[in-house]
């Protein structure tokens, strides 16, 4: 069990969180992934999840994103408990996690996988054909993506040609565009190098400041201490540690993730 | 927050990471459909040149008539191909729904059917039967997660050994007048015979719908990245299961000209065809990978192979010579398409 209760944010809405999860657990057989796991997610508010490997990250992600049922626990949106049973579930209800690369096609112009599955065609006989709005999806796509301030060849530039900044850019960009609430990201950094790195932290800070709440997944420390609000370790499947990066110092995180921090919990606790 | 400003002075080196692949790669993928336009204006001037009779009506509609058939189950075939599928039945199922089709003539006209209720069943027939054959390799493929290569290369054998089956493996000659008349029948003094506007018609039609609809659109995406396409919410599995009855469908229309072309239906029509088929999709610049091809570059691949063919003829050069002249194309085509596509994706 954890006794450490996430603390509402400082930074996005007070009230209720636009996603809540509620004493959630994951058991494969005998092995316990993940044990009584509470977290809150805020608008506006960019939420770091830590741990080693195996201290179960994806699971949890995979919980809120619909790709996998709890064995036991509640995750609310807005309040309401909700059960998702596929990831398009989870996507209806505003929740959108973003892959190193998996979602987009490369073959695919940028606008064409920023409306892939819902595609804008043509009023009157031709649109119910499926004739596409070629020129309205384009001009969609270069407003949003100038949202996400990251530059781009060309709307019409196929996403094979991009790099992985842009990739990631188009990525977000899109569960943006669709309308989500809450946007998990799952390593978007792990592929890319340094300047990319710090565009993608950039782009998620943009994300965040449309009051849109981010769950970070990452290894990437140093980032992690840099753009997020608040820091989730989860160790051993158990959340121990809620901290936030103003008040700790980077090597706290780290201790927390190997361990060496649980141990002397009740020392830190009260910093959480 | 420091970030901020250094991400923006970064960007020029975003833009500049497309000038790292090699300028002859980057080269070849700007001319993309272009040079396979300018190979078969290339085999023309030369077959011009070597027999001036190539410029002949004569040439023109034989030349033309050949095509029509590999140009309709091409088009059908780019479309499987795009979604990194491919369909070996095409062929099989033109002589399927050729032979279903004369025979359910040959009864109406025996039990002396109005020609109106004849022609109409009759090619419904055929356009159903290749339908079918295209709905249950769609059905194969998707439902029990099997492989395109291994599902059509059954449908191939089993559909032929159905065909043979309609007729005790014997042709039907027995067809009203309408359907005769529609192989010889044309139009601009002769130069445009009606299969051939079909033909045309249908890779006109279909090239607009692959390159300007939703439906084209979730082609490629299918054929890209199937997994990404199933988290935009596309259905892939229906969605296959239309491509391959696209397939099948235009197989059937293709068994009807033919039929109407020979005035007869065959169990031998459409034989290795599909080889023919796949071979223009990917002179096209289709990836067998899936995700690209056009229909404008699968016509170019028709003409080729099509231009090919007669040009050997007339500079008489033996049949066998012309087997191994075109499918050494087929290789040279695909090799070239490599290293474009190489150029496109890192």
């Amino acid at each position: 069990m954890s006794n450490i209760e996430p603390a509402p944010a400082e930074r996005g809405a007070p009230g209720t969180p636009r996603v809540e999860v509620r004493d959630l657990t994951k058991r494969y057989g005998s092995v316990v992934a993940l044990r009584g796991v509470n977290m809150e997610l805020y608008s506006g508010e960019i939420v770091g999840l830590v741990g080693d490997n195996g201290a179960g990250k994806s699971t949890l992600v995979n919980i809120v994103a619909g790709a996998l049922p709890p064995t036991s626990g509640t995750v609310l949106v807005d309040g309401q408990p909700v059960t998702f049973r596929t990831p398009i579930d989870a996507r209806r209800a505003g929740i959108e996690t973003v892959y190193q690369d998996l979602a987009l096609a490369p073959d695919l112009s940028i606008w064409g996988n920023m409306f892939l599955g819902r595609e804008k065609v043509v009023a009157g006989p031709m649109g119910r054909l499926g004739w596409l709005d070629r020129k309205e999806m384009m001009e969609r796509t270069a407003e949003d993506l100038d949202r996400t301030k990251i530059r781009i060849p060309s709307v019409a530039a196929r996403v094979g040609r991009l790099s992985g900044g842009q990739r990631q850019a188009v990525a977000v960009g899109r569960a943006v565009a669709w309308g989500s609430q809450v946007v998990l990201m799952d390593e978007p950094t792990a592929a890319l190098g340094v300047e990319q790195q710090a565009k993608v932290a950039e782009l998620i800070q943009t994300v965040a400041a449309e009051n849109i709440a981010v769950l970070l997944i990452s290894h990437n420390l140093p980032q992690v201490y840099e753009i997020c609000h608040r820091v989730l370790v989860l160790f051993r499947g158990e959340i121990v540690a809620n901290l936030r990066p103003s008040e700790v110092d980077i090597d706290d995180i780290v201790g927390w993730i190997t361990g060496s921090a649980v141990a002397a919990r009740r020392l830190h606790g009260d910093q959480a | 927050m420091s970030v901020s400003d250094e991400p923006r002075e970064a960007a020029p080196a975003d833009a500049t990471q497309g000038d790292s692949i090699p300028a002859f790669q980057r080269f070849m993928e700007r001319i993309g459909d272009l040079w396979t336009l300018g190979v078969l204006i290339l085999l023309i001037v030369i077959f011009g040149i070597a027999a001036p009779s190539l410029f002949t009506k004569a040439a023109w509609l034989s030349t033309s008539s050949y095509a029509v058939e590999y140009l309709i189950l091409a088009v059908g075939q780019t479309f499987v191909i795009i979604t990194a599928g491919i369909d070996l039945s095409d062929g099989a199922a033109l002589g399927f729904s050729g032979m279903a089709g004369a025979l359910v003539m040959e009864h109406l006209i025996n039990s002396h059917a109005s020609d109106t209720l004849t022609v109409i069943l009759g090619i419904a027939t055929m356009l159903v039967a290749g339908l079918l054959v295209g709905l249950g390799n769609g059905l194969l493929i998707t439902r029990l997660k099997l492989p395109p290569f291994i599902v059509t290369l059954g449908t191939l054998t089993a559909v032929t050994g159905f065909t043979n089956l309609l007729n005790h493996g014997t042709e039907i000659t027995t067809l009203p007048n309408f359907i005769t008349n529609l192989g010889t029948a044309s139009i601009l003094s002769g130069w445009l015979p009606i299969p051939v506007l079909i033909a045309l018609a249908v890779a006109v039609i279909f090239g607009f719908v692959l390159a300007r609809t939703r439906f084209g659109l979730r082609t490629y995406a299918i054929g890209s990245n199937e997994v990404g396409a199933r988290r935009a919410g596309i259905r892939v599995d229906r969605h296959l299961v239309m491509v391959y009855a696209i397939s099948g469908l235009l197989a059937g229309l293709a068994g009807l000209l033919v039929t109407a072309n020979f005035s007869s239906a065959t169990p031998l029509a459409g034989n290795n065809d599909e080889l023919y088929a796949i071979a223009s999709v990917a002179i096209g610049g289709a990836s067998i990978f899936g995700g690209r091809g056009t229909i404008f570059g699968t016509f170019i691949g028709t003409a080729i192979l099509s231009v090919l063919t007669t040009g050997l003829v007339l500079t008489n050069v033996a049949p066998f010579w012309q087997q191994v002249a075109i499918g050494f194309v087929v290789i040279a085509a695909v090799a070239i398409d490599r290293v474009r596509t190489r150029a496109g994706t890192d």
